[in-house]
């Protein structure tokens, strides 16, 4: 078992000193800080919703293990289960991220209940197909709008006083929440718990035998996981006052593992560069649209025959530091 | 004549769909669970090669003029080739790396394969024609038979059947089943076990493509035909667990025909009611029903 190739590269360990981590951190916040006064900031305020959901995905794969091809149910609940508190219940939008947060967070733990019964492959084809069953109940629930989804969703007045109609505020509370979640997966990955899950990916039944519930520790990083990914989605609702079930779908779960795969598989910065370069791929390929799914499938061939370090894993192989 | 306030018509014609869905359930996760006993990887270009399957027969009809039943025999070929050259030229690459891989690739392959055939052909779906010879039906006293229909179950059930004795009776099949358990000892006896890999990506691909060709007259040829189906066989193979080639061809009947009565009972469900029993088994008995862990 241990002669096998694992999925994602070995993590770095804690004696190599976090110094270029830190200054690659400061980097990547002053680029999406700056980025604005010279790109369209909707497209960086996409760019960085989806760079938390492929994080909240690498969280899973990288440190777990764990390959979930559903991790669209969460970014799409969390978009529904906001979009309906900000729109019909009138809900701050400070409470209706929170709101769609937390429903991502407990469909996490049901599913995650079921799905880290089986693993490796198995987990990925039942993550698939609850996030279809999923998928088809909000196609047919009346408060999703079906087809249409929910439209003008209002961005209301973050904590009572700040309007976010404006791009700037909106910009800021986008950018906050992404740094806020990028920095908590951070802690979390150098915390003792992520220790123990790197523990558990490397040598399950070792990690068994020292006394460690896995599966407690890998329900915990899938129930962090989604909510994490539903906080990208409720997010994501605010700045396009669109909840659809694009979000749902399988492709979504597809287009998340593309990003994570492209950046670097168990990277801290992998899944941002990856986000950052399929989102503007799809930005400029918009005008040939059915295109995309094309290069996208070859995207992921060329990745996974030539490529498989990913990006970020290429370029800290190339300066010997984990990235 | 009513049973349970259901009209019988309506009942049994539910159960025929549920049995014809479940001839395609049951070829399909056959298919998986063959490639997967010897490749151990999950296919997941399968629904793609399933509609290929499908396009095959329609090319065969409208460009050459070749007709339903030799499209049944030529469409799995040469559907399964493709299958052939692109384990050769991908899928050996990956044998040493974690399983994933596979299933990443193969994922990838499906995008691509599905949006070409997109971008060619829309998505609305293009008629095609029922053999003649199949045309019409016959009145069973409680409901009407589609001489189709009953084909459709008939051959799938004839093609599991021969698939499963061939795995398990025969001496091609001894030799498959001990690549999977050991291919290195395989290998010593002198048993060319690439070749037969290769072989076996083939064949679960060939019979894919059969199943293509058999829907093709009665689901139309549709470049996302297989697109959503692959996901509830995936579901459809967890509930059986891959161990077993009969536990996969029973569940598929089964579930096809759970489907049907849930249409009838209650339709809200009945697009979720194989992901919801996943979940039951899963709980139950997380290795599938005819599943071993490993």
């Amino acid at each position: 078992m241990s002669a096998v190739h694992k999925l994602a590269p070995r993590a770095a360990s804690r004696a190599d000193g976090l110094a270029h981590q830190r200054i690659a951190t400061a980097v990547m916040i002053a680029f999406f800080a700056l980025a604005p006064l010279v790109a369209y900031p909707v497209f960086l305020m996409k760019v960085m919703c989806f760079a938390l959901f492929a994080c909240a995905f690498n969280l899973l794969i990288g440190y777990g293990g764990l390959l979930s091809f559903g991790h669209a149910m969460f970014l799409g609940t969390a978009g529904y289960a906001s979009a309906h508190a900000a729109k019909v219940w009138g809900f701050p939008p400070e409470f209706a991220i929170l709101f769609g947060t937390a429903c991502s967070a407990l469909l996490g733990l049901v599913t995650g209940l079921l799905a880290i019964r089986r693993q490796g492959i198995y987990f990925a084809m039942i993550t698939l197909a609850l996030a279809q069953m999923v998928y088809f109940f909000y196609l047919q629930a009346p408060f999703t709008g079906g087809e249409d989804g929910i439209q003008a969703v209002p961005r209301g007045k973050l904590f009572g006083v700040l309007e976010l109609d404006g791009v700037w505020a909106m910009y800021s509370l986008v950018f906050a929440v992404f740094v806020g979640g990028f920095l908590l997966i951070h802690r979390t990955v150098h915390s003792p718990f992520g220790q123990v899950l790197k523990a558990i990916r490397e040598n399950e039944p070792r990690a068994l035998s020292l006394g460690y519930d896995v599966n407690r520790y890998k329900l915990l990083a899938y129930v962090l996981s989604a909510t994490l990914a539903g906080l990208a989605g409720a997010t994501k609702v605010l700045v396009f006052e669109l909840a659809s079930l694009t979000d749902v779908h399988w492709t979504m779960s597809g287009e998340v593992v593309l990003m994570v795969l492209l950046g670097g598989l168990g990277t801290v910065f992998g899944p941002v560069v990856g986000a950052l370069i399929i989102i503007s791929m799809e930005n400029y390929l918009a005008q040939i649209g059915s295109w995309v799914t094309v290069v996208q499938g070859v995207i992921f061939v060329i990745c996974v025959l030539t490529f498989r370090r990913g990006v970020i894993g290429e370029l800290g192989r190339l300066i010997r530091k984990p990235l | 004549m009513e049973v349970f306030g259901i009209p019988t018509q309506a009942l049994f014609g539910q159960l025929l769909i549920g049995l014809i869905n479940g001839s395609f359930y049951a070829l399909l996760s056959l298919g998986l669970a063959v490639i997967f006993g010897l490749l151990n990887i999950i296919n997941f270009t399968h629904g793609a090669q399933y509609m290929m399957g499908a396009f095959c027969a329609y090319f065969l009809l409208t460009k050459l003029g070749i007709g339903y039943w030799w499209a049944l025999v030529i469409a799995p070929l040469a559907v399964g080739f493709v299958g052939m050259v692109i384990e050769r030229l991908m899928l050996a690459r990956l044998y040493k790396l974690d399983h994933l891989y596979g299933l990443l690739l193969t994922f990838g392959l499906a995008l691509i394969i599905q949006g070409l055939f997109r971008n060619e052909y829309g998505t609305s779906g293009i008629p095609y024609p029922l053999p003649q010879e199949l045309s019409g039906g016959r009145n069973l006293g409680f409901m009407f038979l589609p001489n189709y229909r009953a084909w459709v179950i008939l051959a799938s059930i004839v093609v599991c059947l021969a698939t499963w004795f061939a795995i398990e009776k025969t001496r091609l099949g001894a030799y498959l089943r001990a690549a999977t358990e050991n291919p290195e000892l395989v290998q010593a006896f002198g048993i060319n076990v690439p070749r037969m890999i290769t072989l076996t990506y083939g064949f679960g691909v060939a019979l894919a493509a059969f199943a293509g060709v058999m829907a093709a007259p009665i689901y139309q040829v549709n470049p996302l035909m297989g697109a959503d189906l692959i996901i509830v066989v995936f579901a459809v193979v967890v509930i059986g667990g891959m161990g077993s080639i009969m536990g996969s061809i029973v569940t598929g009947f089964a579930l096809g025909l759970i489907e049907g009565l849930t249409k009838v009972f209650y339709p809200e469900a009945s697009n979720t009611v194989i992901f919801i029993i996943m979940a039951i088994v899963l709980m139950i008995k997380p290795a599938g029903l005819f599943g071993t862990q490993r």
